[in-house]
C-alpha cells in the first residue's frame, strides 16, 4: 500500500469523512496507478515508423523525456490541424456544454470519473485551445476557461484521450453533432508528435507495415495459417476445401482482421468464411499483404492510418479483382466506410460490387468498392441460395453486442440480426438503450485492449456487461456474438468479471454451424460441441422477443 | 430486536436513500449528481446497482441473513467498487455508511429502555455483513488477476508467431 494513503492519526482520531474533497476541473494532476494506464510505445516501434522521440520511458515515471521544445511542437501541431480540418476547429467552438453527452460515455458510467465525460474530455483540449488560440483565451486567460499547456496537463491528456475508446456512443447525444472520437483523434496525434504514444499500437503498426498485418505474419506464415484452418475443416466436415492465396484475377479479394486466422474465438468464424465460400463457390482470393483488415493507424493518426490502409487498393490492382470483401473488423469499417474514399481512393480500377451468386448490386458500395460480409451473407440468406439448419446452434441462447464502428460508423443494424435470425433459434435483444445506434462500447477499442490496463477496461466495459447480466439472467443467454476482432478478443474478460457462464462468438461461426454443405458429415459444431438437434432444444424459461 | 426491527422497516424508505446517497457521495462531486439519477437501469448501472443491491441487503438484515444472497448482493456492488478509484478500505466502506443513515432517523428512539441492546444487536450484523465485504472485495481483486493472467497467456501463444514464421522444415 502506498504510503500517502495511510491515515494520519488526527485523521484517525477524528472518524470518518467518506466525502471526497471538491476538485476543480483546472487541476491536470492525475496518478498513473497501475492497472489503469497502457505501457509506453518502445522506442523500436517508433523508430520503424519513422516516428518522433523513441525513447524508454513510462507514464508512472516522473520524467517523460520531452523534447525540449515539446510545448512549441504540440502548439504547432494545434494550429496546423485547426488550418487543415475544418471539423476540428469547429468542434473546438461550438460545444455550448449543454451536457447531453455527460452521461453517455461508457467509461464515466464505469467510473464515476467526471473527466471521462466526453464534454469534460474534450475540455482539456479546449482550454488550451482558448488559451492560445482565440483572442478571449490569451487576454482573459482563466477567466476566458483557458489552461497554459503544462507537463501536468500533457499528462492529463495522455490519461484521458487514452481512456476513450473512439465508440462515438457520446456523439449520437450531441445535438451539434460532435464526432468526440475526432477530438480524441487530434488528441493522440498532438501526442505523438513528441512521442506520447502507447506500446499497443505503435508495435502493431510497425508490424502491419512492414508485414501487412498487426501480429506480423509473413506470407508462408500466413499461407499456413489458412491451410491449417482448412485441415481443421476436413477434420471437422470430411470436406476437402480451397482457399486461394494471391491468386491473379480472382474477381474478389476478401480481407479480414489477422486475429481471424490466428486467435480465438475469431477463428470459428473464420472457418464459417471458408466453409461458405466453399459451399456458393465463389470466386476470391486472399492477399499475403493485404492480411489484415483492421488498421490501428486510426488511433495514431491520420497519416499512419492513410499508411497503413493503402495496401487494401494496392493489392487489389495487383491481383486485378473486380472488387472487395471485407470480414468480421470494428474499425476497419470506419476506415473502409468513411475515410478510404478519400484518402487513397477513388478505386476507379474496380467494378461496382454485384453478388456473383445472386447478381445483387451493393449500391452503398459504388465508391468505396467494399462490401461487409453481413450484407453478403445475408443477401445471400434472403435470396435462398444456401440450406441452413438452425437447429445446430441450439446449444447456444444467443444475444448480439453492436459493435460500435459497423453500427455507428456505417449503420449496419439489420444485416447482423437478419443473419442471426436465419441461423440460430434462440436469439434475445438486450435491452433498447443499449444496441444498435445507442450500443455500449466493450472498453477496449482504439489501443486500450491490453492486460496491463484490464482495470480501466472493466469500468469501461460494465455498462455493455450489465446489460449481458440482463439476457443472461432472464433468457440463460450463454452467447455473446459480435463483428469486430477486438470486441472478440476482449469481451471474454469482460464476461469472465461480470457475467461468467456467456461465451463469445462471431456472426459467421453460427453460419457456419447452420450451413449444410454437400457431402459432409459433420456431428459438432466448430468447437467440437455436438449437435444437440431440436427435440432437446426446446428453449427453457422467458419469452422470446426476436 | 423485534422492536427495533419494526421501526428500521418503518423508516425503511428514509433510511435506505440516506445509506443511497452517503455511498453515492463518495464520487467525484461533478459525477455524485449523474448517479443519483437511478430511473434507468441500463443508462446508471452503477447508481442502479447499489440502489437495488442495498435494499436487499437491508432486508436481510431485519430478516434471516442467508448468506448467499447476501454474497450475492455485496458482490455486485463490490465488483464495481474494486475497479474503480478507491482503495480497499473505500471500496468496502459504505457497509458502514448504514450506521449513520439509520441514527440519523432513530436517534430518539434509542433512548427508549432496552432499545440500546437492540441497537449494538443490530450493529453487529452491519459488522457481520462488513467482514463479508471484506472476503468479497478479495475475491474481485483475485479475480482480476487470474483473468490478467489468462490474457497474459493468450498472449504468450502469440509468441508462437516466431513460429508460424519459421519455414515449414524448421518447424518439423
Amino acid at each position: 500500500m502506498a504510503k500517502d494513503k495511510i491515515a494520519k492519526p488526527e485523521e484517525l482520531a477524528d472518524g470518518i469523512n467518506y466525502t471526497p474533497p471538491k476538485k476543480d476541473w483546472f487541476d491536470p494532476k492525475v496518478e498513473f496507478v497501475r492497472g489503469r494506464y497502457n505501457y509506453a510505445s518502445t522506442p523500436s516501434g517508433l523508430e520503424y515508423l519513422g516516428l518522433p522521440n523513441p525513447r524508454k520511458w513510462q507514464p508512472d515515471q516522473e520524467d517523460w523525456k520531452l523534447p525540449k521544445d515539446w510545448q512549441k511542437i504540440v502548439l504547432k501541431g494545434f494550429k496546423e490541424r485547426l488550418a487543415k480540418f475544418r471539423s476540428f476547429k469547429i468542434f473546438m467552438d461550438i460545444c455550448v456544454r449543454c451536457g447531453a453527452c455527460a452521461d453517455k460515455c461508457h467509461f464515466f458510467l464505469g467510473s464515476g470519473d467526471p473527466k471521462n465525460m466526453p464534454v469534460l474530455r474534450a475540455e482539456l483540449l479546449r482550454s488550451v485551445y482558448r488559451n492560445d488560440f482565440t483572442a478571449f483565451g490569451r487576454v482573459l486567460g482563466k477567466l476566458a476557461g483557458g489552461r497554459e499547456l503544462t507537463v501536468d496537463v500533457l499528462k492529463e491528456w495522455f490519461y484521458y484521450f487514452y481512456q476513450c475508446t473512439e465508440c462515438r456512443r457520446c456523439s449520437v447525444f450531441c445535438p451539434y453533432g460532435i464526432d468526440t472520437a475526432e477530438i480524441t483523434m487530434m488528441a493522440r496525434e498532438l501526442l505523438s508528435l513528441i512521442g506520447c504514444t502507447i506500446d499497443w499500437i505503435t508495435t502493431p503498426l510497425a508490424n502491419c507495415y512492414r508485414t501487412g498485418n498487426h501480429l506480423g505474419i509473413q506470407p508462408h506464415g500466413f499461407k499456413d495459417s489458412i491451410e491449417f484452418a482448412l485441415d481443421d475443416l476436413y477434420d471437422l466436415t470430411g470436406l476437402k476445401i480451397e482457399a486461394p492465396i494471391n491468386k491473379k484475377g480472382a474477381e474478389i479479394l476478401f480481407i479480414v482482421p489477422s486475429a481471424d486466422y490466428f486467435a480465438n474465438p475469431h477463428y470459428f468464424g473464420f472457418l464459417g468464411y471458408l466453409a461458405l465460400f466453399h459451399e456458393i463457390g465463389l470466386d476470391y482470393t486472399f492477399s499475403t499483404y493485404a492480411s489484415e483488415g483492421g488498421n490501428f493507424g486510426l488511433f495514431h493518426s491520420h497519416d499512419m492510418a492513410k499508411r497503413l490502409n493503402a495496401k487494401m487498393y494496392a493489392e487489389a490492382k495487383r491481383l486485378k479483382v473486380k472488387w472487395l470483401l471485407g470480414g468480421e473488423c470494428g474499425h476497419m469499417w470506419r476506415v473502409v466506410h468513411q475515410y478510404m474514399d478519400t484518402m487513397n481512393g477513388p478505386a476507379d480500377f474496380l467494378e461496382e460490387p454485384i453478388s456473383p451468386i445472386t447478381g445483387t448490386k451493393f449500391e452503398n458500395a459504388k465508391s468505396t468498392k467494399m462490401v461487409h460480409i453481413c450484407e453478403f451473407t445475408s443477401d445471400l440468406i434472403y435470396h435462398n441460395k444456401i440450406k441452413l439448419d438452425p437447429n445446430r446452434n441450439n446449444h447456444w441462447r444467443v444475444t448480439f453486442h453492436d459493435s460500435c464502428n459497423p453500427a455507428r460508423g456505417m449503420g449496419l443494424l439489420e444485416e447482423p440480426r437478419y443473419i442471426l435470425r436465419s441461423v440460430c433459434n434462440n436469439f434475445y435483444e438486450m435491452p433498447e438503450d443499449t444496441i444498435r445506434e445507442k450500443t455500449f462500447c466493450c472498453g477496449s477499442g482504439a489501443g486500450l485492449g491490453t492486460d496491463e490496463n484490464l482495470e480501466m477496461r472493466l469500468r469501461g466495459g460494465f455498462p455493455r456487461a450489465n446489460a449481458v447480466k440482463y439476457v443472461h439472467d432472464k433468457h440463460d443467454v450463454n452467447l455473446l456474438t459480435c463483428i469486430c476482432a477486438i470486441d472478440k478478443a476482449t469481451l471474454p474478460a469482460l464476461m469472465d468479471y461480470w457475467v461468467p457462464g456467456v461465451e463469445v462468438g462471431a456472426i459467421h461461426e453460427l453460419v457456419g454451424n447452420a450451413l449444410v454443405m454437400e457431402g459432409e458429415k459433420r456431428d459438432t459444431d466448430f468447437r467440437g460441441n455436438r449437435f444437440i438437434g431440436p427435440p432437446e432444444a426446446q428453449p427453457k424459461e422467458g419469452k422470446e422477443n426476436v | 430486536m423485534i422492536r427495533l426491527k419494526e421501526r428500521l422497516a418503518a423508516h425503511k424508505s428514509n433510511i435506505l436513500k440516506k445509506w443511497f446517497d452517503l455511498i453515492v457521495d463518495t464520487y467525484p462531486y461533478d459525477s455524485s449528481k449523474y448517479l443519483k439519477n437511478v430511473k434507468n437501469r441500463f443508462g446508471n448501472p452503477v447508481g442502479s446497482t447499489i440502489s437495488m443491491e442495498i435494499e436487499k441487503l437491508y432486508d436481510e438484515l431485519l430478516g434471516d441473513m442467508d448468506s448467499g444472497k447476501i454474497f450475492t448482493s455485496l458482490d455486485s456492488i463490490i465488483k464495481i467498487r474494486s475497479v474503480q478509484e478507491f482503495t480497499a478500505s473505500e471500496a468496502v466502506a459504505f457497509v458502514f455508511m448504514l450506521k449513520s443513515a439509520a441514527l440519523e432517523q432513530l436517534r430518539g428512539d434509542l433512548k427508549e429502555e432496552g432499545m440500546l441492546a437492540d441497537w449494538l444487536a443490530f450493529e453487529s450484523r452491519i459488522d457481520k455483513l462488513a467482514l463479508q465485504a471484506f472476503d468479497s472485495y478479495a475475491d474481485s481483486r483475485e479475480r482480476i488477476f487470474d483473468i490478467r493472467v489468462r490474457e497474459i497467456r493468450r498472449k504468450a501463444e502469440l509468441v508462437m508467431m516466431d513460429r508460424i514464421n519459421m519455414p515449414r522444415r524448421a518447424k518439423e
